[in-house]
């Protein structure tokens, strides 16, 4: 059945900065690449505000613009973009087959992996229970929700401040709750919390549980320097404690570090299989900036190029000689 | 937005959702959220799929606060099947076509 498919030049896998970046790039170098965006098409950026730092937007764009942007550019180019979900990968041997979420096998010559990472959360009583239910990981998609009320944040990175920040548009309070009294987050994003009124800090607290029958009532947290165990009353609880690589597809196929993150060959996009290149959040657990993922989506673009131009010489002087 | 789905708004709710003869998938969603704009072109293919048996129906929460509100829907995308005027079942997120048409078979 599969052997009537044709085989692409270069399947991307992903459509966050560093997936759209991979497919603009393989387009204008007329690959064709047919691109497999996923549910989560846009990636981590679709359920930020506004991106304040990506070059060449001065006044800044909101992370779903941005997305748009990138995506009609590789459209622009001809990338064959598909809203599908992969199943399944085979990655070893000349021919990679990807298989879909509707059971249709693909394939191609090389492949590039843009799966980027997930919300973690924190794996707690209540958690999963109360999600929708008063528990979020997207404040810009559920901030509306909590109007004049008492909310949470927890996390102390980038995002747990730029949610915190944007919660209090519509929150009557912030707590926000952190495991240590060391913050991961920027200075500027930092401070933006810092003097903001309706945020208060509350470090060197863990979070035990989230309480709530049918929606969250509260947060029950302990001082993790006295021990003292208390319940902060809150009806929202967003949790903003990192990302996890979204690299189950390709565990055991490929090489990852112990922490999921796909390993690629010094400053190359080169997985541990031939013709298998990876990028974005997938690969760095360093940066994760939308211009680091962009730019190591161009990166793995130009490398499978000049892998398929190399294999496809080789072949040719093979041919030759027979 | 296209013809396939519908658009409810809290006072249509009752009679486009409530009392509707055939299943009635409702999509709770908002202009600035990110994910409700992953999950709506799935939508405009399952209801063109489904076409005659399913109603795939749409709810702004931004300008219909109160139907949102009487089905305690606090985050979005949430998606609610309506079956002979009752909440059978609840998706919250942005799921994948696949994914969404397992969940909503044992159902249907």
């Amino acid at each position: 059945m599969t052997d009537n498919t044709p085989v692409h030049d270069v399947i991307v896998i992903g459509s966050g900065p560093a997936g759209y970046t991979a497919a603009i790039y393989t387009a204008r170098a007329q690959l064709k690449p047919l691109v497999f965006e996923g549910t989560s098409f846009g990636g981590a950026l679709m359920t930020t505000t506004e991106v304040e730092n990506y070059p060449g937007f001065r006044a800044g764009i909101t992370g779903p613009e941005l997305m748009d942007e990138m995506r009609e550019q590789a459209l622009r180019f001809g990338a064959d973009l598909q809203m599908e979900d992969v199943e399944s990968v085979s990655l070893a041997g000349p021919v990679k087959e990807v298989v879909t979420a509707g059971g249709e096998t693909h394939r191609a010559r090389a492949v590039i992996l843009a799966m980027g990472a997930a919300s973690r959360y924190l794996g707690i009583p209540g958690e999963q229970e109360l999600l929708g239910r008063g528990v979020s990981s997207c404040a810009t998609c559920d901030g509306f929700f909590f109007k004049d009320q008492d909310i949470a944040v927890v996390g102390g990175g980038d995002s747990a401040m730029e949610e915190a920040t944007f919660l209090t548009r519509f929150a009557r309070s912030v707590t926000l709750v952190h495991r240590r009294d060391e913050f991961r987050a920027s200075r500027i994003m930092l401070e933006r919390a810092r003097t903001n009124d309706k945020i208060t800090f509350l470090t060197n607290t863990a979070v035990l549980a989230v309480e709530g029958d049918s929606t969250v009532t509260g947060l029950r947290v302990r001082d993790t320097i006295t021990g003292k165990e208390s319940t902060l009353a809150v009806t929202g609880v967003f949790i903003a404690i990192g990302h996890d690589p979204r690299s189950e597809l390709v565990r055991g196929a490929i090489d990852v570090d112990p922490a999921g993150y796909v390993v690629v060959r010094g400053q190359s996009t080169e997985t541990s299989l031939p013709g298998v290149f990876a990028a974005g959040d997938l690969v760095d657990h360093t940066y994760r900036q939308a211009i680091t993922a962009a730019g190591s989506g161009c990166a793995a673009a130009i490398d499978a190029e000049r892998w398929l131009a190399e294999a496809h010489t080789a072949n040719e002087m093979i041919g030759a000689k027979s | 937005m296209s013809a396939s789905t519908v658009t409810v708004t809290d006072d249509s709710f009752a009679t486009d959702v409530l009392s509707s003869a055939t299943p009635v998938l409702v999509d709770f969603w908002a202009t600035w959220c990110g994910p409700c704009r992953m999950v709506a072109p799935v939508l405009e293919e399952i209801a063109v799929e489904k076409a005659g048996s399913l109603t795939v129906a749409k709810v702004d929460v931004d300008a219909n606060p109160a139907t949102a509100r009487d089905f305690q829907v606090v985050s979005i995308p949430t998606l609610i099947l309506f079956k002979d005027g009752h909440p059978v079942k609840r998706i919250v997120g942005a799921k994948g076509k696949a994914a969404l048409l397992r969940e909503i078979a044992d159902v249907l």
